[in-house]
């Protein structure tokens, strides 16, 4: 196995698909001669010409609608939002065209698009250019919702998006981009809908998706000096959700704690959780704890923004809890 | 070059001239002590310089009052200056200290300060349209003759949204003046991929208000033309579109030098800065007789006691604590917000 970066691993992914389908082509701001605002898609531009990668006006309401009714007509199209708080501007032609012709259209219409790109805080972006929008997407019907935490898991996962048959928003994310990891040779990919455990452990379980996982294993690793094994769990793809797999876990460590980075009140935790409650009640010993951002726009200056995003040491207070170690 | 003498300026007192100076001169060292602050890592991330355009922010605001509004951009430090903004409340934001305009809370992007009208950079581009359209709006219902200026950049005339609020400022007669930076790229994207028009302020005729084009790097004519468009919306005229044709020396955002990337050629840099407002002006004040060489060096030196004034103040402000991350969220307050989500 090769040990790539993240970034690379979406660039092959895109590259690949790009030379096995011509239908496969990019839409979005700097995804051409600047080679995407965070270099996924460095070369590309040069192998595949600036049809095929083409940059956009800042507009993003009309790149992911150029995606759709290209996808209508059968094209495979990947729209980059140079970042997901960008997609806000785009959230009608998702929400209300993606996620609803095929339904609406009495299944007449495919609609095989990408809506990808990087979201969540990095540091000190501030309020506009740090959120993690994946609950406003898991909240609707007709997409499917994929948040990749390894290089494995953003090659594998980027690819079955491309093919798959329905809207996907895949987001990314940008402090990610430089993390390494090993990742298969040769063709794979990674079936949208399956969650992965990333760290087997039988004493508490820790779902989280996106770069909460490496918060997750941190805070498992550390955990592991004192005798305790954590269970990490990466849900991958939070529409659908791979609740099989969540539930497995937790009947098997009875004890569980949510870690995301979006907000708390409506939040993807909420739904995991809810449904952990409905299925899996009688085999908890204690309640599920979440850990997420502050219910507040993100704050810019450093201590503000260190109080508000999860962290070890909130994640392992949620750990003490479920595990009655106060 | 400064094209020559506009008739009338020469009457123009040189206090005002020298303050247009004062003004482009502050801009241009603040950005360049930012980046300063920014590679010592005592501010953090990225800001976006307005080093190259100071004369449309400079020129435009100078016909402004107090109490006309401003929206701005991700690129905001210059407007927020020439629209009497403090170096110190800035630093000391930049450098996310409780005593910044937003107390910390907001960074580059955000920094506003209503008593001065300025109604807030912004990270995302195209939002300020529809809000100075707001502001106009509530001076038009108040009665009042308060006008709103929207700034933003040449790519930001493809977002649907600036599109909407010109029509609507246009049917409704808003007192706003829509003034466009047309610096040639956004980002990397060269204006000329992006608009089939040679200039923008064309567009103006579709929406049936007046469209002005101006050479951005001439802090007169700026002004002249916003003038104008200041006193048509005053009078209750309606809008303008007012493009001022500029350019950013620099990249697109502090960091973009270590990405080597190139997307326009040092020649064309080298031609633009030729004409950088900056320098060309006090050069003319001094060659028209309007103002000595000791009178621009005195507002050299003033603006370097005010910066450095500024940055000893925001470095000696305290951080926000912590715990007050969660205040301050609503109007009112109830005991269940902030939300714990369970
Ligand atoms: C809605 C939105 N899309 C994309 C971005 C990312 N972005 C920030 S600045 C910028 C370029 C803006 O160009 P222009 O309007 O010409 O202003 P300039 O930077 O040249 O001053 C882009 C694409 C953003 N902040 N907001
Ligand atoms: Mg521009």
């Amino acid at each position: 196995m090769a040990v790539v970066t993240y970034r690379e691993a979406l660039n092959q992914a895109l590259r690949e698909e790009m030379e096995r389908d011509p239908n496969v082509f990019i839409v979005g701001e700097e995804v051409g001669y600047y080679q995407g605002a965070y270099k996924v898609t460095q070369g590309l531009l040069d192998q595949f010409g600036e049809w095929r990668v083409r940059d956009t006006p800042i507009a993003e309401e009309v790149i992911a609608g150029i995606g759709i009714g290209a996808a209508l007509v059968g094209l495979r199209p990947i729209a980059e939002m140079m970042t997901f708080n960008f997609s806000l501007l785009a959230l009608d032609q998702i929400v209300n065209n993606a996620a609803k012709i095929r339904y609406m259209s009495g299944g007449q219409f495919k609609v095989p698009v990408v809506f990808r790109g990087p979201g969540g805080a990095a540091h000190q972006l501030g309020a506009q250019h740090s959120q993690s929008l994946e609950s406003y997407y898991a909240y609707v019907p007709g997409l499917k919702v994929v948040l990749p935490a390894t290089p494995k898991d953003a090659k594998g996962l980027l690819k079955s998006a491309i093919r798959d048959d329905d809207p996907v928003v895949f987001i990314e994310s940008e402090v990610l981009y430089g993390t390494r990891g090993e990742v298969p040779e040769g063709e794979y990919t990674i079936p949208l809908g399956q969650a992965e455990v990333k760290r087997p452990g039988k004493d508490v379980t820790l779902i989280a998706h996106s770069k909460t996982v490496l918060l997750a294993l941190q805070v498992a690793e550390s955990l592991a000096a004192e005798g305790i094994e954590a269970e990490v769990v990466d849900p991958r793809t939070l529409r659908p959700l791979d609740s099989d797999l969540l539930l497995e876990s937790v009947r098997k460590t009875h004890r569980c704690v949510i870690v995301e980075e979006g907000w708390p009140f409506c939040g993807i935790g909420a739904q995991i959780a809810t449904t952990l409650y409905s299925e899996a009640f009688d085999t908890l010993d204690a309640p599920i704890e979440r850990v997420t951002s502050a219910d507040v726009p993100m704050p810019y200056a450093k201590p503000l923004e260190a109080a508000v995003v999860p962290d070890t040491k909130r994640v392992r207070a949620a750990i003490d809890k479920v595990l009655y170690r106060q | 070059m400064l094209r020559p003498v506009a008739k009338g300026v020469k009457a123009m007192e040189k206090a005002t001239l020298l303050s247009l100076y004062r003004t482009m001169r502050l801009i241009r060292r603040f950005e360049e002590r930012i980046v300063e602050l920014i590679n010592r890592n005592e501010i953090p991330g990225v800001t976006h310089e307005y080093v190259g355009e100071e004369a449309v922010a400079t020129g435009v605001c100078s016909v402004l009052r107090p109490d006309d509004v401003i929206t701005s951009t991700h690129r905001g430090h210059g407007h927020i200056l020439a629209k009497g903004g403090q170096p110190r409340r800035m630093i000391a934001e930049l450098m996310g200290r409780e005593s910044g305009y937003n107390r910390g809370r907001g960074g580059s992007m955000h920094i506003a300060d209503l008593s001065l009208g300025i109604y807030g950079a912004n990270g995302i581009v195209g939002a300020g349209a529809p809000i100075a359209c707001g502001a106009a709006f509530a001076a038009k219902l108040n009665g009042k003759d308060r006008v709103a200026v929207a700034f933003f950049g040449d790519g930001a005339t493809n977002q649907g949204v600036v599109h909407e609020a010109m029509n609507l400022a246009a049917i409704w007669s808003l007192p706003v003046i829509f003034v466009c930076e047309n610096n040639g790229y956004a980002i990397s994207a060269s204006i000329k991929e992006m608009a089939t028009i040679e200039r923008l302020s064309d567009r103006a005729r579709g929406y049936g208000m007046p469209g002005e084009w101006v050479d951005g790097m001439d802090v007169l004519a700026v002004r002249g033309a916003a003038e104008k468009a200041v006193a048509h919306a005053r009078r209750g005229e309606g809008p303008t579109f007012l493009e001022c044709r500029t350019y950013r020396f620099v990249g697109h955002f502090t960091a973009e030098r270590a990405l080597n990337i190139r997307y326009r050629g040092d020649e064309e840099i080298a031609e633009w800065r030729k004409r950088d407002p900056v320098e060309t002006f006090p050069a003319w004040l001094e060659r028209e007789g309007i103002a000595t060489a000791a009178e621009t060096e005195g507002v050299r030196r003033e603006v370097e006691g005010a910066l450095e004034d500024a940055i000893a103040f925001a470095r000696a402000s305290p951080f926000p604590q912590g715990e007050e991350a969660l205040d301050g969220m609503y109007a009112t307050s109830y005991p269940n917000l902030p939300a714990r989500g369970v």
